[in-house]
């Protein structure tokens, strides 16, 4: 019975998706749909307390619930939520069925929450599939677009690679240990010592879950794939789909020491240094908002590896911090933009031309998305600065110079195109045909969604007690 | 109390502003000019009724007026405020050139007026918060947080130069400057506080409490590098001549007020944090840097002024003339006698006030002409009634003739630096010759030669006559009567006199339970 409660957020989930599948071919009724989803993931939502009742505990060989998985869990959640909210409103003027879109993203939710909670590779991989599957639907949803498919058949073709290598690095891991559970795997791979083998297992698992946090060099899908793919679509791959690989990889690195050998450690260092500064390079001249958003991602998790690379003091508490200012700052970044390109009509909204004089014309939703950009930017008075200074301070505490520089750099760099996503926004329009959100936007649930984000943002970059004090206590369990 | 109510007041007047858009154009002008005035009063009610003097000091307590809040238990960081007569001073001053800067756009800036004042209020909101805070983390804080206005100020309400994006570019490269070296200070801040976390483990981000550390438990090569983040942070923003880049574009792209602010305010933040934190929490290792903070001091000031010689246009002029003035702050700061540091904040109120005067002026020279270049201009005396003559004044009064606030500044650093580097001080006096040339550049170009048209032009009307005789009057009662100025920054420069000759370490403050 406690097994059961405390995978009953996973369970929600699932029954929401029979429950959304049913009532879809039952009739076809759009709000419907959206209402159920909706229900049912604020249902799993309150079920994590629930689960955290019962925390830690494992459940089965394949899963654990504890404070990380519940952390994870929560966060993905309300990424979810965020998602099917947007989407309502931008696929209310979609041709074709729409319905399917909710049952994608629940199927990509579940996966999610299993993947957070996985202490087993083989539930690490059916979840990471989990995930992924439903994303290359949702990403090629308005197939009509060229730009949609194309990012579709990118992704999964590339995906399937990255699966390729995932399993190879499982493969050779299992051979010379005989593990697959992460805390056996961790044990042996102490005893085992620096073989090269391992080291190449170790490598390859780690091509495959960089390639889904888009870590340099395995970063080249991003930018396509933000851009092409339908706003809500590209909101979830950034928010949740990454919450859940990095919670994953986090506890990896965590129960597997075989992170303390020294290559292994430098290579970590190295790939974060790099990710970061190229991830803001790439990002300073780019003309579309969602490609711009892609890179920004790209560099992000780099300031998220350092914490990983560094992992011990202050790190676990980073990353926790990091991830959450990072999810409600992408939800608020997307969110604008899915505002703006719905109801859907051709491609998105998201050249920066289109968001010239914003200002002058929405002041609200300009001034949220100046708090996202700021945010992303890391400056004060919004979270993304807590979220910096932990980086900052988490490099710092352990004298890695290097990295410390890289971050500095990278925020350096990094200003240069928020200010100009910025200062778009309050330049004087000029005579050009633009997209805009529909007057009511801030009645819609979508505009609420990005209201309240912006709202949070903010509160928490001034008064980030309680966000720390419960990382802390999710990061203690 | 009053010190929170210092920082909230700019800050809601300003959302005030935005809102009150909506009712017309006039009221969020007259909103803003009311919050600043309250800021004002309220600066001068405490000025007023505190005692700066030197038996303030004999307390226990180096504050006259102090306010703390938890706000980050996690890592022991509380919203603490803490007014002594410098931040006093420093404070009074931005109320003032709030003021001023408010007046002083009334006709300037016609579009989107609301935004604008919230703006210009939130960077004084921004400004008094550096002013104030106690704390590292808040402290930084706000000085990353006076940024974001200031950058909407100069992209948006900034006047294009030649090509049309440049107002954009000079802000782009006014932030990236300043936040990349903040965020080294924040690495500096950080590295004292694990130092402190490492010796007693506990963090903690109070400035008593990192002060005692960074005097006992730092090893000097540490503490030297630590210092030098500091330094290089506020050396961008005063600034020092290798890091100056961002100044001249800054200022000539910026509208009048965002100039008057820049100079006259944002600059000596940077002063301020050196008084305030660089140099009494790295007492030694600023000692040693102090021959370089010299050397950068005097490079400034003739670099500054060898190139405010060379300039067409009057704003950037009077931007490289900053950096000559702040090469004397420089100086005297790191020089570290009692008098030296009295005349460090005295320059810093003179330049102020002289500053903010020539950047006003260009602002109304350049409403009735449509140009700064000083080529166009010329013959100017004859056309303009009453503003040749205050500008007389002014530039009188930024090439430190005696009489001014500028002459009775400059005097007291040079003499407080002459004991210990009197060759420094017979170099800097250097600076001197081509600080009249330069001031007498604007007077020669600008007012007097061949007229270029006889029109005349219209004069000033009584807003402007009001705020610069008012101006005007103010750095000639600091010229003649530094008084009640020194008398208030006493206390507070012969603290940092004593922790930087190293006299006597400071009393080990108690540990706060």
């Amino acid at each position: 019975m406690t097994s059961l409660l405390a995978l009953s957020p996973l369970i929600l989930v699932c029954a929401t998706a029979i429950v959304v599948m049913l009532a879809i071919a039952w009739r076809r009724c759009y709000d419907l749909t959206a209402t159920l989803t909706v229900i049912g993931l604020n249902l799993a939502l309150a079920a994590q307390l629930l689960a955290w009742w019962q925390a830690p505990l494992d459940v089965t060989p394949l899963l654990t619930v504890d404070g990380l998985s519940i952390f994870g869990g929560v966060l993905i959640l309300v990424a979810t939520l965020a998602c099917a909210t947007l989407g309502h409103a931008y696929l209310e003027g979609a041709r074709g069925p729409r319905e399917e879109y909710y049952l994608l993203l629940l199927c990509a939710a579940a996966g999610g929450i299993a993947l957070v909670s996985s202490r087993h590779l083989a539930s690490l991989f059916f979840s990471l599939e989990l995930l992924s599957m439903p994303l290359y639907g949702m990403l090629a949803y308005t197939y009509r677009e060229r730009g949609a498919l194309e990012a579709g058949v990118k992704y999964m073709v590339l995906s399937a690679a990255a699966s390729a290598f995932l399993l190879f690095g499982m493969a050779l891991l299992y051979a010379f240990t005989g593990h697959l559970d992460f805390a056996g795997l961790g044990g042996a791979l102490a005893s085992a010592g620096g073989d090269g083998w391992l080291l190449a297992g170790m490598g390859m698992m780690l091509i495959g879950l960089g390639f889904k946090l888009s870590i340099v060099p395995f970063h080249l899908w991003t930018p396509d794939v933000y851009e092409g793919s339908p706003a809500p679509a590209a909101t979830f791959l950034a928010s949740a789909s990454k919450v859940a690989v990095l919670v994953v990889l986090l506890r990896l690195l965590q129960s597997a020491p075989a992170t303390q050998d020294a290559w292994f450690h430098s290579l970590l260092a190295v790939l974060a240094f790099v990710t970061m500064l190229v991830g803001n390079l790439l990002a300073l001249m780019q003309q579309d908002l969602k490609r711009l958003l892609g890179y920004s991602s790209i560099a992000h998790f780099g300031y998220l590896l350092v914490a990983l690379v560094i992992n011990e003091g202050l790190a676990v508490e980073t990353a926790g911090i990091y991830l959450v200012t990072y999810v409600l700052t992408t939800l608020g970044a997307f969110g604008v933009v899915t505002l703006l390109s719905s109801p859907y009509g051709g491609a998105d909204a998201s050249r920066l031309h289109h968001y010239r004089g914003l200002f002058w014309r929405r002041p609200y939703l300009t001034a949220v998305l100046t708090v996202m950009m700021l945010s992303l930017a890391g400056i004060p008075l919004t979270a993304g600065f807590i979220g910096k200074f932990y980086i900052v301070a988490v490099g710092v505490e352990a004298s890695r110079w290097w990295l410390v520089g890289g971050v500095v750099a990278g925020s350096a760099i990094g200003l240069f195109y928020y200010l100009r996503v910025m200062v778009t926004l309050f330049l004087p329009e000029p005579g050009m045909q633009r997209r805009d959100a529909t007057t009511d936007w801030a009645q819609r649930a979508g505009g609420v969604v990005v209201l309240a984000l912006a709202a949070l943002v903010v509160l928490l970059g001034v008064y980030p007690a309680p966000m720390i004090d419960w990382v802390r206590l999710m990061a203690a369990t | 109390m009053i010190l929170v109510c210092l920082i909230l007041i700019p800050f809601i007047g300003g959302l005030l502003c935005w809102q009150a858009e909506r009712y017309g154009e006039q009221p969020p002008r007259w909103i803003a000019l009311g919050t600043m005035l309250l800021e004002l009063a309220l600066v001068l009610g405490v000025w007023w009724y505190g005692d700066y003097g030197l038996n303030a000091m004999q307390g226990a307590s180096d504050w006259v007026l102090e306010w703390r809040a938890d706000w980050i238990p996690r890592f022991g960081i509380e919203v603490h405020l803490a007014l002594d007569g410098l931040s006093l001073i420093m404070i009074a001053l931005t109320g003032l050139l709030g003021v001023l800067a408010v007046v002083c756009s009334w006709h300037e800036i016609s579009r989107r007026i609301g935004f604008f004042h919230l703006n210009l209020l939130w960077i004084l909101g921004g400004v008094v918060g550096v002013f104030l805070a106690i704390d590292l983390f808040l402290f930084f804080f706000f000085w990353e947080m006076m940024l974001v206005p200031m950058y909407f100020l100069i992209a948006l309400w900034g006047h294009s130069g030649s090509t049309g994006n440049t107002r954009i570019q000079a802000a782009t490269k006014f932030f990236i400057y300043t936040q990349a070296s903040g965020l080294l200070m924040l690495v500096a801040i950080l590295g004292l506080v694990f130092a402190h976390h490492a010796a007693t483990g506990e963090y903690s981000f109070s400035y008593e409490a990192l002060r005692h550390t960074a005097q006992n438990e730092l090893s000097p090569q540490m503490a030297w590098w630590l210092m030098l983040g500091f330094f290089i942070a506020f050396a961008v923003k005063m600034p020092v001549v290798p890091l100056h880049g961002w100044l001249p574009d800054a200022h000539a792209q910026a509208p009048t007020a965002g100039s008057v602010d820049l100079a006259g305010i944002l600059l000596k933040t940077a002063a301020y944090g050196m008084l305030r934190f660089a140099l009494p929490l790295f007492p030694e290792a600023s000692q040693a840097f102090a021959p370089v903070a010299m050397g950068l001091g005097i490079l400034g000031i003739f670099y500054g002024a060898i190139l405010a010689c060379g300039q067409h246009d009057l704003k950037r002029l009077v931007a490289y003339s900053s950096i000559s003035h702040m090469g004397f702050v420089l100086i005297g700061i790191y020089s570290g006698t009692e008098l030296a540091l009295q005349g460090v904040v005295v320059l810093m109120v003179a330049h102020a006030f002289s500053a903010s005067g020539l950047f006003i002026i260009s602002g109304q020279l350049y409403e009735r002409l449509h140009t700064r270049d000083m080529r166009l201009m010329g013959g100017l005396w004859g056309r303009i009634k009453g503003l040749p003559g205050i500008a007389l004044c002014f530039v009188a009064a930024s090439m430190g003739l005696p009489g001014t606030a500028n002459f009775v500044g400059e005097f007291l650093v040079l003499f407080g630096t002459f004991d210990a580097w009197p060759w420094v001080v017979v170099v800097a006096s250097g600076g001197f010759v081509l600080a009249a040339i330069y001031s007498l550049f604007i007077m020669q170009r600008v007012y007097f030669g061949p007229a270029k048209e006889e029109t005349p032009l219209g004069g000033l009307d009584g807003r402007e006559t009001v705020m610069m005789l008012g101006l005007l009057a103010l750095v000639l009662w600091v010229g003649l009567y530094p008084g009640p100025l020194l008398d208030t920054s006493e206390a507070a420069m012969q603290n940092v006199e004593r922790i930087m000759t190293l006299e006597e370490t400071p009393a080990l403050p108690e540990e706060t339970p």
